[in-house]
């Protein structure tokens, strides 16, 4: 088996406030395969954005990584200086933002924008180079080249998500980091951008870290999922195993509250509130909410094991 | 037949100036009656005019065309009583459960105003009883909750509130504008249930609002699909997400992510791709420039609402031999299947 294209182990990024340390990821470790998309779902407050923050590095004080290893092609991201890590952003790895229409720049044509990160990270381009790249940059994600000269407002939330999208693999990167990139958008939209991203996944082999809480979006759309509780990592799978026969009880109520064709009218949340991170539960912290919790799950952390080959469980009915 | 409650008629709304204008609402014609206890989605893109519709109803913004009517009586002329009357009667849930709290007051204001404008209660003791009792109706613990300020609540506890407070007015018409849309996922079924139950216990027609057809799907008896202002198909909810007739709801459906790796997104790599289509031209069908079934009459002159079966009609050509639903009629579909 190859390298994985990253490898995250044991991580824990907190949050130091006064009250003490909110513990957002806690000691969380998987991998990441070449050319795969990998669903990271999560209630708000799970810490799946901190995860995608922590793994740009940019985790802004009170925030901070305490430990652990974020492995990217054989770079430990965590023990780079600022300037060896804004290298990496964008020529290795590119984040995807959550809100198109605050990370555009309002008064700065759509051509500048995409290149700008390029300029940036000193890629030597003439001028017919740009405008070149400009253009393959917009027909990969199929806009047309008359946006080139527009500017942000005067494209749709749609397409203003897809020059967001071009601006991240302007340089190709090994992996991208989308950070909930359709909450903004309808149900059509939201599937055209996702296919442009599918789409532009397979053709550069990029492997592709998709953050979200629907669930629905993740079915049709990711080969892996991991799911986040609470700052730690419940589960890791093939999407379809997953859904078909959940390991963890809470990836299984999760799966259950979702609402389905045959089953009209009927909702089911998850009872109780998700528990602060500041002072979690000993034990595991979902035993709190669980219905299949056990004397041990108050007591002891369940470890995080490879409970079949490429599904990772955190649960002590699995591992006890 | 009585008066309704309230009745869009030729309702037209029109942004803009002269020269550049959006048609947000085309010549909509809508009637609820007061004893009608259902949930009626309207549903579409950004842009199709939902909103506009739910802002017209509720007396936010005024038609540029045609009327409102509040138990027969236009809006715009309604007396000192009825306007007051009609205020406490149609209630509404918006989307952003963080905008309707002032930050600075706990959140028993927004309970305790109402109660104080129209005059619900004759002391303080019962004030805070209508209070409790309403905050029990939707699932929340009066004394986990009142007394607390709108940022140490999550936004499903805030916008549970919102529905408590359109509750204590006992509305005779509930519009609810994406009441979810900003709630995570797990918290949504509990502000639905809350919904559906207030609909259920008392009897209150309910407008949900919204452009997630799962949601609509399961909380909804009747849906009004709307495309750039004006409805495409119309009907029971259950017989249109199933078996979708008309080619924009067809789109619709097939985009929905259904929670299920083993029903990927279906529909055609036409209709999808081309979305961004100018509008200001078009004379015949709305959808058409999107449509993979257009032929030459849907580009001249605009369709109108087809029978398909008892429970729903669709503005489309492809059902032009079928009977023609009258606008005004448009309810005439809302029965059960």
């Amino acid at each position: 088996m190859s390298e994985p294209v990253l490898r995250v182990k044991n991580l824990k990024v907190y949050y130091y406030v006064e009250a003490g340390a909110v513990k957002a990821v806690d000691d969380v470790s998987f991998e990441l395969d070449f050319g795969v998309k990998m669903g990271l779902v999560g209630e708000s407050g799970s810490g799946k954005s901190t995860m995608a923050l922590a793994l740009m590095r940019m985790i802004k004080p009170p925030g901070k990584i305490v430990g652990g290893q974020m492995i990217l092609g054989g770079t430990d991201l965590v023990k780079l200086n600022e300037e060896q890590m804004r290298q990496l952003r964008l020529s290795r790895l590119a984040m995807i933002p959550q809100g198109a229409m605050n990370s555009l720049n309002p008064v700065m044509r759509i051509d500048k924008q995409l290149i700008d990160g390029m300029l940036d990270h000193n890629v030597i381009m003439s001028n017919e180079e740009r405008v070149k790249r400009v253009n393959e940059l917009l027909e990969m994600v199929d806009l047309p080249p008359k946006v080139a000269k527009m500017y942000p407002h005067e494209l749709s939330g749609g397409m203003q998500q897809r020059v967001t999208v071009a601006q991240s693999i302007s340089m190709e990167p090994d992996l991208i980091i989308a950070d909930e990139p359709t909450s903004a958008l309808d149900v059509v939209i939201q599937r055209q951008v996702m296919e442009t991203i599918n789409r532009l996944q397979q053709r550069l082999g990029l492997s592709v870290i998709l953050i979200g809480h629907d669930m629905g979006l993740m079915a049709q759309t990711v080969d892996r999922l991991a799911v986040m509780y609470a700052g730690r990592m419940m589960e890791i799978g093939e999407t379809r195993a997953m859904f078909h026969r959940p390991l963890h009880p809470y990836t299984e109520l999760l799966i259950k509250s979702l609402p389905v064709l045959e089953n009209k009218g009927v909702f089911s949340g998850i009872p109780g509130i998700t528990p602060s991170l500041l002072n979690p539960p000993a034990g595991c912290v979902f035993h709190t909410r669980c219905p299949k919790a056990w004397g041990l799950c108050e007591e002891t952390t369940p470890q995080f094991v490879e409970a079949e080959p490429g599904r990772w469980v955190a649960c002590h009915l699995i591992t006890a | 037949m009585s008066t309704p409650l309230l009745e869009l008629k030729n309702v037209t709304k029109i942004f803009g100036t002269k020269k550049e204008y959006t048609v947000a609402l085309e010549d909509m014609t809508f009637a609820i009656q007061e004893n009608f206890p259902k949930i009626v989605t309207i549903a579409g893109e950004s842009g199709s005019g939902k909103t506009t519709m739910g802002m017209l109803m509720l007396g936010f913004y005024s038609p540029t065309f045609g009327s409102v009517l509040y138990r027969g009586q236009p809006l715009a002329e309604l007396d000192r009583d009825t306007r007051f009357k009609y205020r406490r009667e149609i209630q509404a849930v918006f989307q952003d459960p963080f905008a309707v709290y002032n930050p600075f007051y706990k959140v028993d204001n927004l309970l305790s105003i109402p109660i104080k404008n129209f005059k619900l209660a004759r002391s303080k003791s019962e004030a805070h009883e209508l209070m409790e009792e309403a905050l029990e109706r939707v699932g929340l613990r009066p004394e986990e909750t009142l007394g607390r300020y709108p940022h140490q609540l999550s936004g499903g506890q805030r916008q549970r509130i919102a529905v408590a407070r359109a509750l204590l007015l006992k509305p005779k018409l509930l519009i609810t504008d994406e009441p979810v849309s900003m709630v995570d996922a797990s918290l949504r079924s509990t502000i639905l249930k809350a919904l559906r139950g207030l609909n259920r216990d008392f009897g209150v027609p309910l407008f949900y609002i919204t452009h997630d057809l799962t949601t609509a799907y399961h909380i909804s008896d009747f849906i009004i699909i709307l495309y750039h202002g004006s409805v495409m198909e119309v009907g029971n909810v259950d017989t249109i997400i199933r078996n979708p007739q008309h080619p924009y709801t067809k789109l619709l459906v097939s985009s929905i992510p259904w929670p299920n790796p083993d029903l990927p997104w279906g529909g055609t790599e036409d209709m999808i791709q081309k979305s961004q289509v100018a509008f200001k031209k078009i004379t015949g069908c709305k959808f058409a420039p999107r449509c993979p079934y257009r032929f030459d009459l849907c580009e001249t002159k605009a369709p109108d609402l087809f029978m398909i079966e008892q429970d729903r009609a669709a503005s489309c050509y492809l059902y032009r031999d079928n009977e023609v639903l009258k606008r005004e009629e448009l309810s005439r579909v809302f029965v059960e299947a």
